[in-house]
């Protein structure tokens, strides 16, 4: 078997494409947080829940209604991100004038009722979720096995995030998201409809988080409290990366879920702690962030 | 005395009655509990109320402070006023480090940043050996005051936990009415404008919250001496949204708010323990009615309406 730095090659890649996969979660949150963030001025801290209501809309959807995972996939983005019309049409629009911490705490309680909900209904054991057909089995790479959801999982997560980025940043829509961010009045003033896209700004937020739910499906199980663990390595990363740039927030997401794997290779103990140790290595060096303007 | 108006004078005297009948009518261990989170959503206020520092990552002060204590309780057999100094000293020096990375950063990145440091504590926490991971430090022998007088009664120890609470509570209203906590509200009305007038304001933040840490490592280590027990609920961040939600539910910016609010946020969990699970969802919507209907808190509320700082 090869060896690489005294470690075996087949360990280093299934750790590294573990490190992918998680780090494909970072990037799809951070990316949603982000886009939240500069249109409503609010860290949406129910993220991590709703990306957990995806995973369970998923569950649902095949164990109720026998709608396998291809439906779930377009289904259940589109269920929460309409659920995220509703939160915001009545209760986050009521917080645009007040400070921004209270944006913080409101999401932080929408998230505990969230979670409180589904564990009382499911408990918090998790339930599984079958790998659909198609993606089930794996590849032999010659150097690694490779299971074909993870691989899809990666592939999936990078053609999102860039397929996101390009509307925002080569689209009229995405122009017109980008000076709203910059200056609402004006972009009002000019003819947009400024609430209107407030509020699908955060249901496509929220909605990538349900999709990245539905990935995760099948890798974790479907489980309440999937969701609250990750949002603080969110933060993180997205205290790491700063949340002026979108192509900036996918970099980090994806790079500091490989730095995650490779530390499980060579020193497993950091494993949980490295991404929060770079924070603050960061937070020393570039206090703004490694994408940020200075504030 | 200690800067109180005559309205707080009175409000103070009625906590003071309070905190003596109250052991004669309910459970005293309830009360300590109460007490002792009383203290830690202080601590919080101070930072949240005053300086206008949204830290979202208290319960790691909190939860080292409970472990140190516990420790040293257990293991060196120190007496119960040492512990529990030497918890708030943990949770002071851990204050100084958490601290002076985070006021690097202003607003929401401030209580993001706390939020993942007290996450890594957690980990650390999880793994180290003298926290003895899932099982915690358990049987923690409250021990003798100065070595001299017993705490195994819990009237005795209830007497420790409350002289403890309103020197803590005195010495946070001292803080906040000198002339150092004048500059702490300065700073959170307009900081760039305190920073034109010759504050070094990042000094200021991080004095205040490092104080904040020490009396949230005080109150750790008071509550680990209560229970007998230190565990990681102590320092995980359901723990950090409780303080969060305590304080909010007063008042912030209020000096009674969050004794008050800690009193109703534990007596709901004790009287409501027959709901079970369902605790969380009843604490999420009190977190969404606060913010949206009640931000000043009961205290806030009342002192509004009577026209008084309370």
């Amino acid at each position: 078997m090869f060896m690489i730095f005294g470690y075996p090659v087949a360990l280093l890649f299934g750790q590294l494409l573990l490190g992918l996969i998680n780090g494909a979660f970072y990037a799809l949150l951070s990316l949603g947080l982000a886009i939240i963030f500069g249109m409503l001025n609010i860290i949406n801290f129910a993220h991590g829940a709703l990306f957990m209501v995806g995973a369970f809309v998923a569950w649902m959807l095949q164990n109720y209604l026998g709608l396998d995972y291809w439906w779930a996939l377009i289904l259940s983005p589109l269920i929460v991100g309409a659920f995220a019309v509703v939160l915001e049409k009545t209760v986050i629009c009521r917080l645009y004038r007040i400070d921004h911490l209270y944006g913080l705490l409101l999401t932080f309680g929408l998230a505990l009722i969230l979670e409180g909900l589904f564990r009382n209904e499911y408990g918090s054991s998790g339930l599984p979720y079958r790998i659909p057909q198609a993606l089930s089995g794996g590849a032999n790479l010659g150097f690694m096995f490779m299971p074909l959801y993870r691989g899809w999982v990666v592939l999936v997560a990078v053609v999102t995030c860039l397929a996101v980025w390009l509307v925002i940043e080569k689209t009229s829509i995405g122009a017109k998201l980008r000076a709203a961010t910059e200056n609402p009045g004006l972009v009002q003033a000019f003819g947009v409809n400024v609430p209107r896209m407030i509020t699908l700004t955060y249901a496509a937020g929220v909605a990538l988080a349900a999709f990245a739910g539905v990935l995760a499906a099948p890798i974790y199980s479907v489980n309440p409290n999937m969701g609250s663990n990750l949002i603080i390595v969110v933060f993180a990363v997205v205290v790491i990366g700063g949340m002026g740039s979108i192509l900036g927030s996918i970099v980090t997401g994806f790079g500091l879920g490989v730095a995650e794997g490779l530390t499980k290779v060579f020193y497993p103990q950091a494993s949980a702690t490295v991404i929060f140790v770079v924070m603050v290595i960061v937070l020393l060096a570039r206090p703004a962030g490694l994408f940020g303007k200075a504030a | 005395m200690f800067g109180f108006s005559k309205e707080q004078g009175i409000a103070f005297l009625l906590l003071l009655i309070l905190v003596v009948v109250c052991p004669f009518v309910l459970y005293p261990v309830f009360l300590m509990n109460v007490l002792c989170f009383a203290l830690l959503a202080c601590a919080f206020n101070l930072l949240i109320g005053y300086v206008g520092l949204m830290s979202f990552g208290h319960a790691a002060y909190f939860g080292m402070g409970a472990y140190v204590c516990a420790y040293a309780a257990k293991v060196w057999g120190l007496t119960p006023e040492v512990c529990v100094l030497l918890g708030g000293i943990t949770g002071g020096l851990l204050g100084v480090v958490f601290g002076w990375l985070a006021i690097r950063r202003q607003g929401i990145y401030f209580a993001m940043i706390t939020l993942a440091l007290a996450q890594m504590n957690y980990f650390f926490c999880l793994q180290a050996p003298f926290t003895h991971g899932e099982d915690g430090i358990q049987q923690v022998p409250r021990g003798a005051l100065f070595g001299i007088f017993s705490l195994a009664n819990d009237r005795a120890m209830y007497v420790f936990i409350a002289v403890l609470f309103l020197f803590f509570f005195l010495l946070i209203h001292r803080i906040v009415h000198s002339p150092f906590g004048q500059v702490l509200k300065a700073i959170r009305e307009n900081e760039p404008r305190a920073t034109s007038l010759g504050y070094r304001t990042d000094d200021y933040k991080l004095i205040a919250f490092i104080l904040s840490c020490f009396i949230a490592g005080i109150a750790g280590g008071a509550k680990a001496l209560v229970f007998g027990i230190a565990t990681l609920t102590d320092v995980n961040f359901e723990t950090s949204g409780e303080i969060v939600l305590m304080t909010l539910v007063g008042g912030m910016g209020t000096i009674f708010g969050p004794g008050v609010g800690a009193l109703v946020l534990k007596g709901m969990e004790n009287y409501l323990a027959g709901i079970g699970s369902w605790v969380t969802v009843v604490q999420g919507c009190i977190f969404v009615v606060c913010v949206l209907a009640f931000r000043r808190g009961i205290i806030g509320e009342i002192g509004a309406r009577l026209k008084l700082v309370l």
